[in-house]
């Protein structure tokens, strides 16, 4: 057992999924088994590899500093599922 | 004449002459659809009428010369469409509608084509069989009890069934090439960075590309030149210039060199794919091509270093979705009461009812790599051995022209076959790789199993070097009729 | 002496002044109406990719180099996880293993020898706004200064009193206002800044427990919360209480910070590098280019005004203060001849008459040339230093040359004597009461009939010389 079902739990909090106890369950040991997989990366020797975050080798993308025209607020708030007075409207932050 | 059996090449032609319309050509794949998508479930939207209103303004004013004139085409359901539903196949984003079109759907417009539906595919991409979609399983064409692959799975039952003449899927780790090699049609992944990503719901961002599933080698071709091209949208888009594939295409492929990798032809392979491979590879040889057998050392890591990195980029890119601005939104749930904060019990219920199991997973694994204490152990240590597994790439591109290989180990499986995630993750053994390294790759059909389901060949070339690979797909494909 | 020591190091963020956002076109105005100012990229809709802003990269590399920081030679992107309703991606494009500057340093007043070390400037996108509704139970949510492009600046905790962090924010603030890269207004929140600060026994090497502080809106609300804390800290400490690691909010009405409400949240940022933003390099040439640029930064033009022109540090600041200002300084001194005269003139007269006639400094007309001749007629006695700035008043606003306008008005100063006595025949025959009154013993009276002689030239009359033959006059004229 690698991963305890505490780590998955804090894990599942991190990534603001709650997860039912028959949940934490099936995933502790489903992610422990990809992990058993997974392990075997650290069988290679990666000493002075760099990383490949990205295959391209692409520098300097830029875009020019102009403006073009934004949605309207409208477009920007058609989907929302709760808004009022052109804001989006959450349950009270604290 | 059934306009649906037609290639886009075929269609093209009687629609630029006047034979036949835009109209009746979209109408016969909407009646298509209507007589057979209740036994596939390809689509997960359309709109027959605004879609014939399309296709009848096109008819009128269009120009009917344009590339892709009157050629109705099926869109993957994580494209960004303007003001169509657009959900990825999950709950959570039920009900949205972007604001904006993918560059992709720009390009097709542009070049007169007729979006004709969305199709299904497994939710946020995450999977190899279509039955993580919230809308169920599509079939697979060829047998209805098994799954059609994934996760591009609805294009290429909606290519396979004659329900569309050709669709747009993406492919983050063989999700446009193995749901092509199950459902018997054309799927071709493009150079990372040779088709915009803009409008493309993110899986793993460093992974994904949008690219064709066709009824051929030609029509790939021709759909791959309108797709591809720089765009100032995506940082991640190169300024290499398109070649006019289509045209290009070629059946003499004397003296090309095949790398066939060892690796890929391990146990666990279905021994009839392996035998029609051999027999395509022996075909190839006939036609003057040299074909030798090569190493990739580094592909048993292949999976191992896609699900780290594939999943901790989908728990960043999946964030979003938190019922703020647009698609679900619970407000609440039973077993949060310990919850104090209301935004944050907004968060966890709309999170936990939006998504399912597999989106969960790969979050939480995802989330995990990423974490803490393991990003140097998980997500360093992946995107160093993907160093590696690039690198075995580009050494062995510096000898062979392509590389060849089964498109998947195994035919299509039966729905509900596959439980256990890890055993779901290594059917992708064959096609992962491309994407860690950033290469083309495309499966074309090499026959069929003994029970008469499809399977596919895999050609992978260099960066850019489609054509190549296009070429060699297009013999592999005359060779087989 | 006190027996512990405070340790502060501040993280400020400035809004670049591009027109458009980090990674979007969507304009970076202020004050538009809510939701307005947004797009797909910016909204961070499904699908959407950034690209960077040229501008707002060249201004991160600008202001590393004025903040003495080696300039990293190529840059990345990172994530920075976490949920928040005001933050659409719930990640935060954001600079986390490749700043574009390290290790810089600014000198301030009193340290100049000793500069505040600069741990790093980044670049990374702003989040929006919440408006929290404090008697129901919802918050809005404005997404228009979602990607408004930033800097980061955190400096090392090397500051070691409320005085001195006020300072070192003053000094940032004239030094980035001079790369003009940014306005660093405080009450649009287009400069921010959160403190930390621990308390140490004096002489100890080891930091003490970390206290963050937020919601300082003012240079001043910063150096009062910190001093607040100190207060707090040494009472906490004095007593053998420990200090609880936390982040504290100033409360400027109630003059204290208070703790804030305890996170549910724990912070695991997950930073990783940015999939959708490739490398950014930063060449030697480009370095140089930049570099080269610069402008004199306050602190050597405040050393150089002291230098060349023998002013106080006091009225070398207040010139420094303002980048226009300072030049219109030294373009005045090459028409007029005293620096003290024109610092002072600029400093208080042209300053409050501009503030007064609500012109922005750098929109005033009046040149150097003409401010110089405006001087150069005071120095000559032809007009006198209220004339001088009466003249200002009329002609701050226009490229008007002084000498020809107090010509045509009438405003020379009256150095004639015949002419000034009489003007003062004149005054004491029209006040022959007053006269009469000084004769009395009334010196108040004098003073009156200086000011009628002065009303009756509109001022023009010399008035040392008014004061001077009244007094003549008036003590002849008793004698006889």
């Amino acid at each position: 057992m690698q991963i305890s079902k505490e780590i998955v739990s804090h894990t599942g909090h991190l990534a603001r999924l709650h997860l039912s106890d028959d949940e934490l369950e099936l995933y502790s040991s489903q992610l422990n088994k990809i992990l058993e997989y997974i392990e075997k990366l650290k069988k290679i020797d990666i000493t002075n590899i760099a990383p490949t975050f990205n295959v391209l080798n692409l520098k300097n993308v830029l875009r020019v500093d102009t403006v073009r025209p934004s949605l309207t607020s409208e477009e920007a708030l058609k989907n929302a599922p709760d808004k009022q007075d052109n804001f989006f409207v959450v349950p009270k932050v604290y | 004449m059934d306009l649906t059996r037609l290639t886009a090449f075929q269609l093209r032609d009687l629609i630029s002459s006047g034979k036949i319309t835009a109209k009746e050509t979209t109408k016969a794949y909407l009646d298509k659809i209507t007589v057979t998508d209740k036994n596939i479930n390809a689509y997960v939207f359309i709109d027959p009428e605004k879609t014939l209103k399309k296709a009848t303004e096109l008819d009128k004013k269009g120009n009917l010369n344009l590339k892709l004139a009157g050629l109705p085409i099926a869109i993957k359901d994580n494209i960004c469409v303007k003001d169509e539903p657009t959900t990825c196949s999950s709950n959570i984003l039920s009900g949205f509608k972007p604001p904006y079109d993918a560059t992709v759907i720009e390009l097709l417009e542009k070049n007169g084509a007729i979006l004709l539906g969305k199709t299904n595919m497994d939710e946020f991409a995450f999977g190899s069989s279509c039955e993580t979609s919230c809308y169920g399983v599509t079939k697979n064409p060829y047998d209805a009890t098994r799954v059609p692959g994934g996760s591009s799975g609805g294009s290429a039952a909606a290519v396979g069934s004659e329900e569309a003449l050709w669709a747009l899927g993406s492919d983050t780790g063989g999700s446009i090439r193995q749901p092509a090699s199950l459902c018997n049609v054309v799927g071709l992944k493009p150079t990372y960075g040779r088709v915009s990503r803009y409008g493309l719901i993110a899986f793993a961002s460093s992974l994904d590309q949008i690219g064709p599933l066709t009824r051929d080698v030609k029509d790939a071709a021709l759909l791959l030149e309108v797709l591809s091209g720089f765009d100032p949208k995506d940082s991640t888009s190169s300024e290499e210039t398109v070649p006019e594939f289509s045209k290009k295409l070629t059946h003499e492929i004397k003296g090309i060199k095949i790398g066939v990798p060892e690796e890929y032809f391990s146990e666990g392979i279905d021994s009839k794919i392996k035998e029609r491979i051999e027999f395509i590879l022996g075909q190839l040889k006939k036609e003057g091509a040299k074909v030798e057998r090569m190493n990739l050392p580094h592909t048993e890591y292949a999976i191992s270093c896609y699900y780290i990195i594939a999943p901790s980029e989908a728990s960043s890119n999946l964030a979003r979705y938190d019922g703020v601005q647009y698609g679900l939104r619970v407000a609440d749930n039973q077993l949060l009461k310990n919850v104090k904060n209301p935004m944050i019990r907004m968060y966890l219920a709309t999170r936990s009812a939006g998504f399912g199991a597999e989106a969960k997973r790969r979050m939480l694994l995802g989330t995990y790599s990423l974490s803490s204490g393991y990003y140097e152990a998980y997500y360093l240590r992946a995107a160093k051995v993907r160093t590696l597994i690039k690198n075995d790439f580009q050494e062995a591109f510096k000898k062979y022209d392509c590389i060849i290989s089964p498109t998947t180990p195994a035919a299509a499986f039966r729905i509900g076959e596959k439980t256990d995630p890890l055993q779901m993750y290594l059917s992708d053994i064959f096609t992962i790789p491309a994407n860690l390294a950033g290469i083309p790759a495309i499966s074309v059909s090499a026959g069929t199993t003994q029970n008469n389901l499809p399977i596919g060949i895999q050609i992978m070339a260099d960066f850019f070097q489609e054509q190549k690979m296009l070429n060699t797909a297009y013999l592999i494909e005359k060779l087989q009729k | 002496m006190n027996k512990f020591e405070p340790v502060i190091g501040l993280e400020i963020h400035i809004h670049l002044s591009t027109e458009s956002k980090i990674f979007c076109s969507c304009s970076t105005k202020f004050g538009n109406s809510p939701n307005s100012l947004t797009c797909p990229i910016c909204l961070g809709l499904p699908g959407v990719l950034p690209v960077l802003n040229k501008k707002a990269f060249h201004y991160a590399i600008k202001s590393s180099l004025a903040l003495n920081c080696q300039v990293s030679e190529s840059i990345t992107f990172d994530r920075k996880n976490y949920y928040y309703p005001d933050l659409p991606k719930n990640y935060q494009i954001s600079q986390y293993g490749t700043p574009v500057g390290r290790n810089g340093f600014l000198k301030i007043k009193n340290r100049s020898s000793n500069p505040v070390k600069i741990n790093r400037v980044h670049m990374e996108e702003d989040a929006g706004k919440l408006i929290h509704d404090q008697n129901g139970k919802i918050s809005f949510v404005d997404l228009n200064r979602t990607g408004i492009p930033l800097i980061e600046i955190v400096t090392e905790p090397d500051i070691y009193s409320p005085d001195e962090a006020y300072d070192f924010l003053q000094e940032l603030k004239i030094t980035i206002l001079y790369l003009e890269i940014a306005d660093c207004n405080m009450e649009e929140g287009s400069l921010r800044c959160d403190a930390n600060i621990s308390l140490r026994k004096a002489g100890d090497k080891k930091l003490g427990t970390k206290i963050e502080l937020k919601n300082m809106n003012t240079f001043k609300g910063i150096r009062q919360a910190l001093e607040y804390e100190i207060q707090r800290q040494t009472i906490l400490l004095e007593e053998g209480e420990k200090v609880t690691h936390q982040t504290r909010l100033w409360d400027p009405l109630k003059q204290k910070t208070t703790s804030m409400r305890s996170k549910e949240d724990i912070h695991d940022y997950r930073y990783f590098p940015d999939p959708d933003l490739l490398t950014y390099e930063i060449s030697n040439k480009m370095r140089n280019k930049f570099k080269d640029e610069l402008p004199e930064l306050p602190m050597a033009k405040r050393e150089r005004f002291k230098k060349d022109y023998f002013l106080s540090e006091y009225d070398a600041d207040l010139l420094v203060r303002d980048k226009f200002i300072a030049s219109y300084f030294e373009e005045t001194l090459k028409f007029h001849i005293n620096p003290k005269a024109v610092c002072n003139f600029l400093t208080s007269d042209m300053v409050g008459v501009a503030h007064e006639k609500k012109i922005k400094l750098s929109n005033i007309k009046l040149t150097p040339k003409n401010c110089g001749k405006i001087l150069n007629l005071v120095k000559e006695g032809l007009i006198s230093i209220k004339t001088a700035k009466e003249l200002l008043f009329d002609l701050l606003n226009y490229d008007i040359d002084p000498e020809k306008y107090i010509e045509e008005k009438n405003l020379k100063q009256m150095n004639e004597t015949s002419e000034i006595k009489n003007v003062i025949e004149t005054a004491c025959k029209e006040n022959s009461q007053a006269v009469t009154d000084y004769k009395n013993g009334k010196n108040s009276a004098l003073k009156f009939l200086v000011g009628q002689v002065m009303r009756l030239t509109k001022g023009t009359a010399n008035p040392a010389m008014v004061n001077k033959l009244l007094n003549e006059k008036l003590n002849k004229e008793e004698g006889k």
